[in-house]
């Protein structure tokens, strides 16, 4: 089952066109990235599944319910963590959180029970009387993720829930993440970390300009990346960039940088193997010193898809 | 209808207001006894009593459903504006509440503040003048239904808003006029002709004068009639509301 389809979704804010017909779905109890430079229409998409933005034409269904025609049953199955940070002047963190347990009909010692479980989590319990507008920035962000689960929503949605907050949060959170995807919760994040995307995320998208140009299983769309990069390290200072031109691979360099006289960073085709390369130093009688081959990253892959289409 | 869900909404609007009451409740207390005792030492001396009742005996109804207006008023169109302007706003539009759910909460906790400010006012003019009640059943009813009314129109003010100015300008081009010209200070009979007339088209003239109806048997319009308009403007206001909280109208974007 599909715990939310987007089909033909179309945005436009005046005469932008924030949303550009997107149709794509996510399965029940995946971890999905939604990725793309700012702009690119992420924060639209998202704050139209969770209905605080109408789209122009189009549907969204989170767990089989359309978003608008039947609101109530997708807004209990849906839990946002917004970009912006938003507080109450009027309540404390336990007082929010109960408040928004009762407007889901949700009371009791039960419902008390899983929000100190949550405040313990995410390391509130001992600001749960502190008033919201009094509290950090990274602490307003655990305060808002405690909010979207209040409820125990079938599917999380994390908006940049990583931008601006501290090392020991940002891993908190990807533990609590994690924990939740595996008691079976479906996860979407957006982030512009893609390093955090590629070591949790199963698959990804990758929007530009309102549109969705990429997705696919993350672990494939890095593996069909053409580029790997090398980084050599010489003996001696030498010309590797006029020499590496008279290489029978020389089609396949698509880039040499110097980092220093001795230090060379080449971006070249994942079909050119080690032994290659090494066979060649020998022959050129280029005495190398280190040879490190990295293999292409999310990163490199968002680069080159979001660069090409721009 | 969500009915844990709507209670919670207003449990959490009523405290909302409870937790500053010196500038919600007390405060505008203060300044609606401020015209009474403006108008009602300084002016009786020089005015005619009303029928077999003084000036002031007048005045403090009138005085108290202007509380009742203002407040309820105030109540919903500052929530509102509040959570639009801090962002909190998002809570309650991520949760299953639906317009109807919202409407009567936001509704119910404007009547809840108007009537806490009117009954200061009331309290403290018993204090000092012999009020009379004839009909303590008109006059809880006219509170309730004009409270509703006007907090309905202080959540029509609050959705369209964005920004305080704007809210200001409703405020003090529709409400207070509406307000004063609604014969809170007077009997429409003591005005020219043609303000006469255009009071009938002022729905907050049949507020004020049913409800001082039951404090003393006696109105400038039929009692019946005053009803009927003051239902009329709620399932008006209540209508447009729903509407507004439906289409999410300036908070759905």
């Amino acid at each position: 089952m599909n715990a939310i389809e987007f089909i033909g979704l179309t945005k436009y804010y005046k005469s932008l066109k924030a949303l550009d017909h997107i149709s794509f779905n996510v399965e029940q109890g995946q971890f999905f990235g939604l990725l793309g430079p700012n702009g690119a229409g992420k924060s639209t998409l998202i704050n139209i599944m969770a209905g605080l933005v109408r789209a122009t034409s189009g549907h969204v269904k989170v767990m089989g319910h359309d978003v608008v025609t039947e609101s109530v049953s997708a807004r209990r199955a849906l839990g946002l963590v917004p970009q912006e940070l938003i507080a109450d002047p009027f309540f404390n963190i336990r007082q929010l959180l109960t408040l928004q347990s009762g407007y889901f009909g949700l009371r009791g010692a039960k419902q008390q029970a899983w929000i100190d479980e949550l405040l313990a989590r995410l390391s509130l319990t001992d600001k749960a009387g502190v008033d919201t507008q009094q509290l950090s920035g990274g602490m307003k962000r655990r305060v808002l993720i405690a909010m979207a689960l209040v409820h125990r929503p079938q599917v999380i949605v994390l908006d940049e829930p990583t931008a601006g907050v501290d090392v020991d949060l940002r891993r908190t959170l990807w533990q609590f993440a994690k924990e939740l995807h595996q008691q079976g919760h479906t996860i979407i994040l957006t982030t512009h970390y893609l390093e955090e995307a590629e070591s949790l995320c199963d698959s990804v998208g990758i929007m530009q300009k309102g549109q969705l140009i990429a997705l696919e299983k993350t672990q494939d769309l890095i593996a069909r990346h053409p580029y790997r990069h090398l980084q050599l390290e010489l003996e001696q200072p030498a010309e590797l960039a006029g020499l590496l031109q008279q290489a029978d691979f020389a089609a396949d360099v698509f880039e040499v940088q110097g980092l220093s006289p001795v230090k060379f960073k080449i971006k070249l085709a994942k079909s050119i193997t080690t032994a290659q390369l090494l066979a060649w130093a020998q022959q050129q009688g280029v005495a190398l010193a280190d040879i490190r081959l990295q293999d292409a990253k999310l990163e490199d892959v968002f680069l080159n898809i979001t660069e090409s289409t721009s | 209808m969500n009915y844990y869900g709507s209670w919670t909404f207003f449990v959490k609007e009523v405290r909302r207001f409870y937790s500053v009451a010196v500038q919600t409740i007390f405060a505008p207390i203060v300044s609606t006894l401020l015209f009474l005792l403006i108008f009602g030492t300084v002016i009786e001396t020089k005015i005619l009593e009303f029928g077999n009742i003084s000036y002031s005996q007048f005045l403090i109804p009138g005085l108290v459903m202007m509380a009742i207006l203002q407040n309820a008023f105030s109540n919903s169109s500052s929530s509102i504006i509040q959570s639009k302007i801090y962002g909190n706003l998002s809570f309650v539009l991520l949760s299953p509440l639906t317009a109807l759910d919202l409407y009567v909460a936001f509704v119910a906790a404007a009547v809840v503040r108007g009537l806490a400010v009117g009954v200061g006012v009331l309290l403290v003019g018993w204090m000092g003048y012999d009020l009379q009640i004839h009909y303590a059943g008109w006059i809880l009813l006219f509170a309730v239904l004009s409270a509703a009314v006007v907090g309905g129109l202080g959540l029509i003010a609050g959705i369209v808003a964005e920004k305080y100015d704007h809210l200001a300008a409703f405020q003090n081009f529709i409400i207070m006029p509406l307000t004063f010209l609604s014969g809170v200070f007077y009997s429409i009979y003591s005005l020219p002709s043609f303000w006469q007339f255009m009071s009938m088209f002022n729905p907050f003239f049949y507020m004020v004068d049913g409800f001082r109806y039951g404090f003393y048997g006696v109105s400038d319009v039929s009692v019946g009639l005053s009803l009927v308009i003051t239902l009329v403007f709620l399932v008006l206001v209540s209508a447009i509301n729903l509407v507004l909280l439906h289409k999410g109208v300036k908070i759905r974007h």
